[in-house]
């Protein structure tokens, strides 16, 4: 068991993203979809963490609140994967190296638990890191 | 009585299915059902239906609420703003169609904007490897009737394209491949065991981010030269023993996703993938194509393709089209500060753009023009809500293979709201009035 445990970062579209970003981004139903981590099994173990526990992803370019389920597409020991959305583009690569694409695969990351700390939504995510006043 | 319309084409990804059923309320106000579409095209369509719908353009408050405004004061505050502009960014289109993305090249001329697709965030890199070395595709009807060795590289279409595999590409029985899924062989290339993968007769779970290593190992499998024990995770008598099932094969495709593009060597994966299209072309038949995701983003690099010469990533701010990705793309310009306004069209940067990027947007002047409620929408001063493109309106949009399709409206939008045309047109008319372009 360790306070946190490093992983290889990728992100990508899942079928639940899909219904999420048609049914309303706004709704708490997109971040069940995207504001999730999957990892595999033995990286759980490893980190101590039980399933469906809040974690903090921190890379080189920020940190997020997301919360860390088993994969669902596994085993990937080493590879953690969160859905395509404003919960991964929080901690991706911006890394483009004249090619206009960022680095959305493959961002080294440090998870740990943070369980009392919340999952935000999309939106509210999205306006909290740019400052932008709600009224 | 209602009525079902039929032949309906799905808005939601490049795969364009076009056997949707859609039944509507005798007057054509209401859409009720929605059947042969994948959960996320089905969604798609409802969705329009929902009751909590933004119907009228919303300008941001200096307290952070929102006013509601009328489109004419809509329009006239998107001209005033990219008139002002000095390097205004125009990205998005992929949800939009072609009748609309040209009103909006039109409105980049005159405002001498930066005009960019999410192509940005997607195949952006298979454009630059097809100028590097060409691209040897087909049809996706070609795929059906002919491929016996199907490819799925770096892409997860279980997920991602829902319908693709049933349409085209594993289980239809095609006129040379009368068995269906019998007939063909499925090889899948990532690093997850994914829900295409578990399918596949054949799934190499590479190390993630190794694709060009292993991309060159088949090209020297296939020439029966040496290789080392593994590479990229992946042993070598297993690469042979696949690069085998590739060469035995009468027609291959290999499908290509973000997994190649995202991932580092970007382009240059996919310079590889087209180099072993090429070298499998000595064995037998071989073609590519990219997985193209979000529903007319092809169509909007055919329409800036040939309207400005490059398919993504122009900049116009000197009076005539230059592209040069990694300067004149959305996300290095933004990351450098250079842009002074926002116009975002039928994507959501908000919620696809890294972060750092997105702040960039939110300290500018900016409209969003979406029928959705999304992150953009919550960080620009201006939201424009529209008729939902394929579903309210028709209109023209490309398919993956580059097929062109024409969409169909099937339902009236909400009483008084314009389609995305209709509001470039009044954007359109009023910029050329205020920079007096006749």
């Amino acid at each position: 068991m360790a306070n946190s445990i490093s992983v290889n970062l990728i992100s990508g579209r899942t079928i639940q993203q899909g219904v999420a970003i048609e049914s309303g981004k706004e709704k708490p139903s997109y971040r069940t979809a995207c504001g999730i981590i999957e990892m595999d099994p033995s990286d759980l173990k490893t980190l101590g963490a039980w399933k469906n526990t809040n974690v903090k992803v921190t890379t080189d370019y920020g940190s997020v609140i997301v919360k860390v389920i088993e994969a669902t597409q596994g085993p990937h020991p080493g590879v953690a994967f969160i859905p395509m959305g404003p919960w991964a583009n929080s901690v991706v690569s911006n890394n483009t190296y004249s090619t206009g694409m960022p680095t959305f695969k493959g961002t080294p990351a440090k998870v740990e638990i943070a369980m009392n700390e919340p999952v935000l939504l999309g939106i509210e995510l999205v306006q909290r890191q740019c400052g932008v006043k709600v009224g | 009585m209602t009525k079902v319309i039929t032949d309906v084409i799905c808005p939601f990804c490049g795969t364009l299915c076009d056997d949707v059923e859609v039944t509507v309320s005798d007057d054509g106000k209401k859409l009720l059902e929605v059947a042969n579409a994948c959960v996320i095209g089905t969604e798609k369509f409802l969705h329009s239906q929902s009751s909590d719908r933004v119907t009228k353009p919303r300008l941001r408050q200096e307290d952070g609420s929102w006013k509601d405004i009328s489109y004419e004061e809509a329009a006239d505050y998107t001209a005033k703003l990219l008139a002002k502009a000095r390097k205004p960014l125009m990205y998005g289109w992929s949800s939009t169609n072609c009748e609309a993305q040209c009103v909006g090249n039109e409105i980049a001329e005159v405002a001498k904007a930066c005009c960019d697709n999410t192509a940005a965030v997607c195949h952006g890199t298979t454009l630059i490897a097809v100028q590097d070395i060409g691209l040897p595709s087909c049809t996706l009807g070609e795929v059906k009737n002919r491929a016996d060795r199907i490819i799925f590289w770096g892409c997860n279409p279980a997920h991602a394209h829902p319908r693709h595999m049933s349409r085209y590409s594993i289980f239809p029985r095609g006129f040379f491949t009368g068995k269906g899924q019998m007939s063909r062989k499925l090889v899948v290339v990532d690093p997850r065991c994914t829900d295409t993968a578990k399918m596949a007769d054949v799934h190499l779970q590479i190390e993630q981010g190794r694709d060009y290593e292993l991309l060159d190992a088949f090209r020297v499998a296939l020439k029966g030269e040496w290789l080392p024990d593994v590479v990229a995770g992946i042993h070598a008598e297993k690469i042979r023993e696949v690069a085998d099932i590739l060469k035995s094969g009468r027609f291959g495709i290999i499908f290509f996703g973000m997994g190649v593009t995202q991932s580092l060597s970007k382009n240059h994966n996919i310079d590889a993938a087209i180099a072993l299209t090429k070298d499998l072309n000595e064995h037998t038949k071989y073609s590519i194509m990219p997985m193209r995701g979000h529903y007319n983003v092809t169509g909007s690099g055919e329409v800036f393709a040939w309207q400005f010469g490059f398919p993504y990533s122009v900049d116009l701010t000197r009076g005539f089209a230059r592209y040069n990705p990694g300067d004149s793309s959305s996300i290095d310009l933004l990351l450098r500060g250079e842009i002074d306004a926002m116009f975002t069209i039928g994507s959501d940067p908000g919620a696809h753009f890294p972060i750092s990027a997105v702040k960039q947007i939110a300290k500018v002047d900016s409209v969003c023009i979406d029928p959705h409620m999304t992150p953009t929408s919550g960080v620009s001063k201006l939201h424009v809500p529209v008729a939902f493109n394929g579903v309210e309106t028709g209109g023209n949009c490309y398919r993956m293979d580059n097929v062109p399709i024409d969409c169909r409206k099937v339902v009236e939008p909400p009483e008084g709201m314009k389609t995305d045309l209709e509001f470039l047109t009044m954007v359109c008319d009023r910029l050329k009035k205020l920079k007096g372009v006749a």
